[in-house]
């Protein structure tokens, strides 16, 4: 009633209404915490959120085409692990190439389970994470992983350096967002994906094969979020079994925040990185204000609820009319 | 009054006025100031091309939406609807153009939706439940049986548990949005003696539907909108199939003129046998290059489904098919296309469109081979689609990429119809193509067939209504009790003859 109260005279969709309320909130805590906006503070947080980001460009295809990955928090963590240990071993090239290797192995095998198999996203992606949270554990023995000498390698290029003053980071996630933008809008591959997400079997009788589709989001799914694990391992020179844990909610909660609907069928590749960024800097502001790290969880949680709230009511709107 | 005898009005009264009602759309004015009275015990038609306003008038009146101006009175008390659930508890129920039943569920669960009889354990009393179902189907008189899940249920019978509903709820006004879009004339025959029953229990009626005989048939009186504005009500009795036509259109229809009798070449699709699993088997059928194939049959004869193993929709465990003389084995709808055969689905709304997409982008979706350029979509080209079928098939939509949600049923139709003309395919399976569509676009709709074979399509349709089949065939067949019982030339085919194929055993 009072949501009816406060959306009816601005003509708010629901989804816009949690939208103007993170908004509130951000611009709530800038009021508390100015040094936020400093120039040094930003350009912190974006190439901090520039890993999450590059994960969501993977969820958003995912996403769209009416489905989910889970699996992308372990994945992190064990594509990390693995990077990170074989670069003092066969060095840097190997290493990044086993880490892309395993994301891409990670995404078939996703793929095939839920494309081919047509087992339940959820289910299929929550066991792998749990597989792949075992495996990096029996791989690293439950010990962290660390590069011994991080000042004397070009790997420390990728997370660390800066081309014209902007992080290496924060360039490599722009390059994503406009290829995977393109990819996404403009040609027919992309097109399916919006197709089978908004109405799968129209799609099919279509003529479109959605099994090769879907299995080929999976793909990029676990793809960019090796992809993230590089620029991972090279920021921080080291690994735990834990570095990616709750990665894969809190992602993708920064993607339906920019407007992918769980059913399917709606989202943009920009949307999701600036949602994951809105929730990096609501992030950041809580720090600043002294509020611990691990609230973000219960952020997540937040803006969960509320998107997941928001897309089910406009949703039951729209076909109610 | 008891919550129970909300059915009881004396005929002749009025039942509901509508009162300079207008409704506005983006973009669109759906209703200009519309007043029209329904009374007690009449059937009363709404006549109007798609997109006149029909559909959106009813949703008004049964609470889906709220008028932007003026006020309906019901039963003598003015009432100012806030939900479909409202308007129901006052005895309005709108019996959708979609059906909008929980397929997971029995028909005795969805007769009863919202007011399930419970027992004093507070359980579901499935017994009071199913005996108080069987007692709504024989009011009713309708061949349902109560434990069946409704999804699973050919489309005629969902819409019979939909109106079965209204019988359980004794609502006093029912509205029925083109009720018989997807009946067979038998069904439709059943159909009518439950509104004429309803009609004699004092129930006021509102029927919309494209089927003009059928409106002189069942209704007492006819309203005609056009472009969201009331034209005026006939006395169905004093008037004709055109007057109704002319006040629609604003201008008198041609009569349909036979076609020319054409001249079939090559075969273009070749079926030795195919057997339909629960529903066909064996049958043997072939189509050739500019000849139109009829098929009919009862809604339920497996016609849509024979045309989905065709399509390779659905396996079949026994087919042999030859394309163009050469044998094809088609497992997937890919493959289809690839071929150049398209099929125009029965059920627009799940298997033809993607809602929330434009029309342009439902049209290219078959044929993006056909607008890309090295993976790229070219807008300009499917503008160009978009716009060239927009015109050849009247379609009143809002541009290309405006969504085909809001679209009126006949217009999403012809998108649907565009969708697979734009692949121009060798072989148009057409499953139902003028269901939900006014007269004169289906006037347009037959035209362009009859173009599309003379052109050198082959095409196949698929057809419960007898005068389209009649109208259209260069060769019909008829399917009935899993067996072709009928290959019928142009020359032998007759109302009869059809008839005689579904009634041999
Ligand atoms: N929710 C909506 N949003 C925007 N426009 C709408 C909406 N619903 C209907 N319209 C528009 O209002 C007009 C009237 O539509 P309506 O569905 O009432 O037509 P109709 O007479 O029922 O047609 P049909 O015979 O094809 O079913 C159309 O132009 C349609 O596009
Ligand atoms: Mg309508």
């Amino acid at each position: 009633m009072l949501l009816q109260i406060i959306r009816k005279p601005f003509h708010l969709s629901y989804y816009q209404l949690v939208i103007a309320f993170f908004g509130l909130a951000l611009i709530g805590i800038l009021f508390v915490a100015p040094t936020m906006l400093s120039p040094d503070n930003i350009k912190l947080v974006l190439r901090q959120g520039s890993i999450p980001a590059l994960m969501a460009i993977g969820v958003t295809f995912v996403v769209i085409s009416g489905r989910l990955d889970l699996s992308i928090g372990s994945l992190l963590s064990l594509c990390a692990i693995l990077i990170v240990d074989l670069h003092d071993k066969v060095g840097p090239v190997i290493a990044i190439g086993a880490g892309l290797g395993i994301g891409l192995l990670v995404g078939c095998v996703n793929g095939f389970l839920v494309a081919v198999l047509r087992l339940n996203p959820l289910i299929a992606t929550l066991g792998m994470l749990s597989l792949l949270q075992g495996i990096s554990l029996i791989y690293s023995d439950g010990r962290n992983a660390l590069i011994m000498d991080p000042e004397n390698t070009w790997f420390s290029f990728i997370g660390r350096s800066y081309i014209a003053g902007i992080p290496v980071p924060i360039i490599i996630l722009i390059i994503a967002t406009i290829g995977f933008s393109i990819l996404l809008r403009y040609t027919t591959f992309g097109r399916k994906i919006y197709a089978i997400g908004g109405n799968e079997a129209a799609s099919r009788y279509s003529g479109i094969n959605a099994k090769r589709i879907v299995f080929s989001c999976y793909v990029i799914s676990g793809l960019m979020t090796a992809v993230a694990a590089v620029v991972f391992s090279s920021r921080v020179m080291g690994a735990q079994n834990n570095s990616g844990s709750g990665l894969e909610l809190y992602v993708l909660s920064g993607v339906i925040l920019g407007g992918a609907s769980l059913f399917g069928g709606s989202g943009t590749i920009l949307l999701s990185v600036v949602g994951v960024m809105i929730l990096e800097f609501i992030q950041n502001g809580l720090l600043i204000v002294g509020l611990p790290y691990y609230t973000q969880w219960i952020l997540t949680w937040i803006v969960i609820i509320a998107i997941v709230w928001s897309d089910l009511a406009s949703k039951r709107y729209r076909e109610h009319q | 009054m008891k919550a129970n005898d909300k059915s009881s009005q004396r005929a002749g009264e009025i039942s509901l006025s509508v009162n300079g009602i207008s409704k506005r759309f983006p973009g669109v004015l759906a209703l200009d100031k519309v007043s029209v009275d329904v009374h007690a015990g009449e059937v009363h038609a709404i006549c109007g091309e798609n997109g006149a306003g029909k559909s959106t008038l009813m949703k008004v009146i049964a609470g889906n939406y709220r008028a932007d101006e003026g006020d309906l009175v019901f039963r003598g008390v003015k009432i100012d609807l806030r939900s479909p659930l409202q308007a129901k508890e006052l005895g309005i129920l709108l019996i959708h153009q979609e059906i909008s039943l929980v397929p997971e569920l029995t028909v005795a669960e969805n007769i009863f939706l919202g007011s399930l009889p419970y027992n004093r354990m507070g359980f579901v009393d499935w017994q009071q439940l199913y005996r108080r179902t069987e007692e709504v189907i024989a009011k009713a008189g309708f061949k349902l049986s109560a434990k069946d899940i409704a999804g699973e249920l050919p489309v005629a019978r969902q819409q019979m548990v939909e109106i079965a509903r209204a019988v359980a709820l004794q609502s006093s006004l029912v509205i029925f949005d083109e009720p018989t879009a997807s009946l067979t004339e038998a069904e439709a025959k059943a159909l009518f003696d439950t509104i004429r029953q309803l009609k004699e229990n004092g129930v006021a009626i509102l029927y919309i539907s494209h089927k003009l005989p059928e409106i002189l048939q069942i209704s007492d009186r006819v309203s005609v909108l056009r472009d969201g504005r009331y034209q005026g009500t006939l006395q169905t009795d004093e008037v004709d199939e055109n007057a109704i036509t002319a006040l629609m259109i604003g201008r008198h229809l041609e009569n349909p003129n036979d076609r020319p009798a054409s001249h079939p070449g090559d075969e273009v699709l070749s079926i030795d046998r195919i057997t339909v699993p629960g529903f066909i088997d064996q049958a043997e059928l072939s189509v050739h290059a500019g000849e139109i194939l009829g098929m009919y049959g009862l809604v339920g004869a497996g016609r849509s489904e024979l045309a989905e193993v065709i399509f390779g929709l659905r396996d079949s465990p026994d087919v042999s098919m030859r394309w163009h003389g050469k044998p094809v084995k088609i497992s997937s709808p890919s493959d289809a296309v690839r071929l150049g055969i398209g099929l125009v689905p029965e059920d627009r709304k799940d298997h033809g469109l993607i809602l929330d997409m434009g029309g342009a982008t439902n049209m290219t979706l078959p044929a993006l081979r056909a607008v890309q350029h090295f993976g790229f979509i070219s807008r300009d080209k499917e503008v160009r689609i978009f716009e060239d079928y927009r015109e050849k098939l009247q379609i009143a939509a809002r541009g290309p990429f405006a969504s085909v949600r809001t679209l009126s049923g006949g217009n999403q139709q012809k998108i649907v119809l565009g969708k697979w003309l734009s692949t121009h395919p060798d072989l148009l399976i057409l499953d139902e193509p003028t269901r939900g569509v006014d007269v004169g676009a289906k006037a347009e709709i037959h035209r362009l067939i009859s173009e599309l074979a003379k052109a050198g399509m082959a095409i196949i349709v698929i057809s419960s209504e007898m005068p389209e089949i009649l109208l259209l065939s260069d060769r019909a067949i008829v399917i009935h009790n899993g067996r072709v019982t009928r290959e019928l030339p142009r020359a032998q085919l007759s109302e009869q003859t059809l008839v005689e194929g579904i009634t041999s055993t």
